[in-house]
């Protein structure tokens, strides 16, 4: 008999639909806990939405999905979200330090302002990511890397178990990028479960253990050596795809 | 000062304060041309209820009116949601038609009652100390004062309460939303406000230039500061500001107090955004300037440099051949050469320039970039 295990994320029969036209179709998808996922497919295939499905951010149209056995709006604490870098105002009047303690609002709830103790755990955070030096600059004068960076940190003092990120190496430069992949793999080597939206096929092998391929439709999902095969990229990219596996 | 005339600019700085508050979260949303849709919708709010409360400062004048500014966020946004229309057009669409109501609803049932067309457009602080408050005989002061102050103090309220929540659901409103923090509310509640104040204003002051209360004071304030708290204090002193130096303005001239107002929302803006000290336009011309000549001092010490202690460099680094070797305009070369003889960057010996340390490792420096 199979013992059934507790997910990390589970989805299952999740259609989202805009109007009339299906974004995800019937997508399953089971994330066991301490991994390190990412998810890929061409652009529009709802890579995006799938995300804000599991946060509870768009309405699917049928289907569930379960944070460790309960539903987003049990899990909120648990749940850590980065964004895409461009869903926000970066001439908003506020500094990194700011921004960086808005990952405690959840925590703090309503009314409550953050305090000398959220003050330190965004430092911490800063520092972990290598911003610690910019803590009183406006956002606006980040280079696209260093915004990547705070909202990164942002997560981090969120503390949470599961972590969802819309493509966080988006328009940074090779050193961020190696800097946030090293954070990545240090989060699920303390068991933290992260699921990343990404795009450059070339990477997926050495930056992530599991993958998920994705094109409307959940083409396949698993560790890395066994489902990032040719003929699974084919059916995901419909031929279209550049890479070839050596 | 007359007593009139002290009432006047008191009731001026409350609403002006009263209006930039929530102003500021408006601009910060880019949301200022609703409140000039809420301000024009708002009126057949405010013609029906008058009929019902024969007043014009009654508080169920105030709801009624409030309950349409917010109902006309609701009609813009859902006529954006079929993505038929676009927001602009959504607003454009939106207030015009509630407002011809209410004109219509005037000018049919109203012609003999005080409700008229200037007033409801300009507003009239002249008249605004007329319409006192009087409890048991008891004279209190003028009554939009005391509507105001209510307001005001609604507005601060809200956002010292809720200050956390609007600057989240401001600045990130999918991040305010996966917290638990129901920016849709938030969102909602903020828009509430702004029909509030906007109907609290509007006698006094007037559909116009209540969005010259809401929309200036902000915008100037956004260019002086990077921190949401300060945006807040400075939008507010710079209405008081407004609010008073119009005042005189409007005494000085003999012309309206809300149009004069309005002119020194103007000027104010004008006046800081040409001299802000970091986003104001002459200092933004000037670190271009700036910029334009220490990139090509830059140019010349690595000219300077790639021929140093070369056969040819004699010819390269004579002053005389400077413009012809890096194509510049002859005038332009001779300013650039005297920028970088100031900054010590070079050294003239003759006719001949010649590097000096600090110029070889700026040169260095730029090159390894």
């Amino acid at each position: 008999m199979q013992v059934l295990e507790t997910k990390a994320i589970e989805v299952t029969d999740l259609t989202v639909a805009y109007q009339d036209k299906p974004v995800l179709w019937d997508i399953d998808l089971d994330v066991p806990p301490g991994v390190l996922l990412s998810i890929v497919g061409p652009n529009g295939a709802g890579k995006t939405t799938l995300i804000k499905a599991i946060l509870g951010l768009v309405r699917p149209a049928a289907g569930n999905v379960l944070i460790y056995d309960k539903p987003y709006e049990m899990q909120r604490r648990i749940v850590g979200y980065v964004p895409q870098r461009g869903t926000v105002d970066w001439d908003f009047p506020t500094n990194v330090l700011d921004v960086v303690m808005m990952g405690r609002y959840g925590a703090l709830g309503w009314i409550r302002r953050p305090g000398r103790q959220e003050r330190e755990q965004a430092m911490y955070a800063l520092e972990k990511v290598g911003m610690e030096a910019y803590t009183t600059r406006q956002i606006s004068q980040l280079s696209g890397g260093q915004q990547q960076r705070v909202f990164l940190a942002r997560a981090l003092v969120q503390d949470a178990t599961v972590y969802l990120m819309d493509e966080p190496f988006q328009g940074v430069d090779a050193t961020t990028e190696r800097a946030i992949v090293t954070l990545l793999q240090e989060l699920r080597a303390n068991g933290k479960t992260v699921v990343v939206v990404h795009h450059d096929l070339q990477t997926v092998e050495d930056y992530f253990d599991w993958v998920m391929l994705l094109n409307i439709r959940r083409i396949a999902s698993g560790p890395v050596a066994e489902i990032f095969t040719p003929e699974n990229l084919r059916e995901t990219y419909g031929g279209r795809v550049a890479f070839m596996k050596e | 000062m007359l007593q009139a005339q002290l009432e006047i600019q008191l009731i001026a700085i409350v609403t002006a304060v009263a209006c930039a508050l929530p102003g500021v979260y408006l601009v910060l949303r880019r949301m200022t041309l609703m409140s000039d849709a809420i301000s024009h919708a708002i009126l057949p709010g405010i013609v029906l209820a008058f009929f019902l409360t024969e007043s014009l400062s009654s508080p169920l004048l105030i709801l009624a009116a409030a309950g349409t500014g917010v109902l006309t966020v609701v009609f813009v946004e859902l006529l954006q949601r079929t993505k038929l229309v676009k927001a602009d057009a959504a607003i454009g669409l939106t207030f015009p038609a509630l407002f011809s109501i209410g004109v219509i609803l005037i000018s049919r049932f109203a012609g003999n009652v005080h409700l008229d067309m200037d007033a409801v457009l300009l507003g009239e602080l002249a008249y605004a100390p007329l319409n006192r408050l009087t409890v048991f005989g008891y004279n209190l002061g003028p009554v939009s004062l005391y509507v105001m102050g209510g307001i005001l103090m609604l507005s601060l309220g809200f956002i010292l309460l809720f200050y956390k929540e609007l600057k989240l659901a401001t600045f990130d409103a999918s991040l305010a939303a996966t917290l638990g923090f129901a920016p849709v509310l938030i969102h909602y509640g903020l828009m509430t406000l702004v029909s509030v104040t906007i109907v609290g204003a509007f006698d006094a002051v007037g559909s116009i230039l209540v969005v010259a209360l809401i929309a200036g004071p902000p915008a100037t304030a956004y260019l002086m500061t990077d921190r949401l708290s300060r945006m807040l204090i400075l939008s507010a002193v710079i209405g008081s500001v407004n609010a008073v130096s119009g005042y005189w303005l409007a005494h000085l001239f003999d012309v309206s107090i809300a149009g004069a107002i309005a002119t020194m929302t103007l000027l104010v803006f004008g006046l800081i955004f040409l001299c802000a000290p970091n986003r104001g336009l002459i200092a933004i011309a000037r670190r271009h300037a700036r910029q334009r000549w220490e990139f090509a001092q830059t140019m010349l010490v690595i000219h300077l440099l790639n021929h140093e202690g070369l056969p040819e460099a004699e010819e390269e680094s004579a002053i005389a051949n400077l413009h012809e070797h890096l194509s510049w305009d002859p005038t332009f070369a001779h300013q650039v050469v005297r920028y970088a003889l100031n900054n010590r960057c070079v050294l003239q010996e003759e006719t001949q320039l010649v590097l000096t340390e600090q110029g070889r490792s700026m040169a260095r420096q730029a090159l390894v970039q």
